[in-house]
């Protein structure tokens, strides 16, 4: 008789086994083995070209691994987990001959959401008064902001942010803020990859060190600053 | 997971509003065309007879020649900001990707086509012995047996240097069952089909367009996860 299923809050969102990633004869990411448990709040640190990235696009299936296994909710990934997750990546994703609405309104149409009106989340990220304006006329930060935009449009149950504050004004940081803290708040499972050891590490539970594309170290993120930021410089 | 069918439409959809917002763009490649067909009749010389003997191999080389540049553009965008890979994360099968943009290309082509026609007409001194219906059809098949595996190596050339170059080399070899029936089938539809031909060009332009969907289809998809 087969064993019955673990309940579902059990079951890691992510599981990654001797994960590895190749860019042509380098080994960006290498044998990453983790784990994270559903609402966590996991902080990826590490060097430039540590493989932070990449981890995170690995993680979104952007990108496929060159070795080792991706369990997402459980499953193998595919349709369904892309649906259950999002990344606000390097890349922006955006089109520049579309608006701010437009390029929105493709989230709205791919994902609909009967309760929640796509204005109010250009409201959200502060470009509703430039929703129609073409997005090769917008600057680093305002790109990064509708980009956030359509993240939280699809409501991603794992939600993978890369270098989230980067472009972003102090507004833009303090509603960056505000947002880790209401995906802590809705239960929802983040892994954010940051330079901010010290900013992101108060609102993170766990950490995780990269250095040449391995994982080093694992802890609170409270104390992730010792180990990658150890001069307190950020 | 998304359902096949609004993944298709939601990618036409985008790709014919993204067409739109650049239409600067598809009226020079437009003119491009007319450029084309206009040089042709100058290198051809100005015995009527011969133009209008060869115009329907003009018109498709000005379509195909125009489809590089099109195909070009429609992928261009995709690779600024990397909204390929956005497209890639979209819950759906990366054939509906591969349709949907396989259909805007072929839309925009089939306009290109039908607005080079006037100009076939006056520089060729042409005129449809089987209607005008038919030679729409006829650009119809023709542009859909360019669009399919035009995607699949816009993609390919997109995601290379110097692949506006490539483009053409992978292209043109492939399209030759589907120019020459094209053309063929074109010279039926102006002068004449007494001898019942044109069924038989159209049919191996359909079986062209039936492979390639199919194949190109298939290879989308392993191509978009490299």
């Amino acid at each position: 008789m087969a064993a019955d299923p673990p309940p579902a809050d059990s079951v890691p969102v992510v599981a990654l086994a001797r994960l590895g990633r190749r860019q042509g004869s380098r080994w960006t990411l290498r044998g990453v083995d983790l784990e994270v448990p559903k609402g966590q709040q996991l902080m990826v640190v590490g060097s430039n070209g540590s493989g932070k990235t990449t981890l995170l696009r690995l993680i979104s299936q952007a990108w496929l691994p060159s070795s080792g296994k991706i369990r997402l909710f459980g499953a193998a990934p595919g349709p369904e987990a892309a649906a259950r997750s999002a990344l606000l990546s390097h890349a922006d994703y955006l089109y520049d001959d579309l608006s701010a609405w437009e390029n929105l309104n493709i989230l709205v149409r791919l994902y609909p959401q009967k309760d929640t009106d796509p204005l109010a989340i250009l409201a959200e990220v502060g470009l509703d008064k430039r929703r129609d304006d073409l997005v090769r006329t917008f600057s680093a930060g305002m790109r990064k902001r509708l980009a956030l935009a359509r993240l939280l449009w699809k409501r991603p149950e794992l939600v993978l942010l890369d270098e989230p504050y980067g472009q972003l004004d102090p507004a833009g940081g303090q509603m960056m803020d505000a947002l880790f803290r209401r995906f802590r708040a809705a239960g929802t499972t983040l892994i954010v990859a940051t330079h901010q050891v010290r900013r992101v590490g108060a609102l993170c539970d766990r950490a995780i060190y990269l250095a040449d594309g391995k994982l080093c170290w694992e802890g609170p993120a409270a104390k992730a600053a010792s180990v990658a930021d150890p001069g307190g410089e950020e | 997971m998304l359902p096949v069918p609004r993944a298709i439409f939601e990618v036409l959809r985008k790709d014919l509003l993204l067409a739109w917002r650049t239409r600067a763009r598809v009226a020079a490649v437009l003119a491009f065309g007319v450029t084309s067909l206009l040089l042709f009749s100058f290198a051809a010389g100005p015995d009527t007879v011969k133009l209008r003997a060869n115009a329907s191999g003009y018109l498709w080389l000005a379509i195909l020649l125009c489809s590089t540049l099109a195909l070009t553009e429609s992928f261009r965008y995709e690779v600024q900001n990397r909204a390929l890979e956005g497209l890639r994360l979209i819950p759906t099968e990366p054939f509906a990707i591969f349709i949907g943009k396989s259909l805007a290309n072929l839309l925009l082509l089939l306009l290109l086509g039908v607005a080079l026609v006037p100009a076939m007409v006056v520089l060729y001194d042409v005129s449809f012995k089987l209607g005008l219906p038919m030679m729409i059809g006829v650009i119809f098949l023709g542009a859909a047996g360019i669009s399919a595996p035009g995607t699949l190596y816009g993609l390919l050339a997109a995601r290379v240097r110097s692949g506006e170059v490539l483009l053409p080399l992978l292209l043109f070899p492939l399209e030759v069952p589907a120019l020459l029936s094209s053309t063929r089938a074109t010279e039926l539809v102006l002068t004449g089909d007494p001898m019942g031909q044109l069924q038989s060009w159209l049919g191996l332009l359909f079986a062209f367009n039936v492979i390639f969907w199919s194949v190109c289809g298939l290879l989308f998809g392993r191509l978009m996860e490299e």
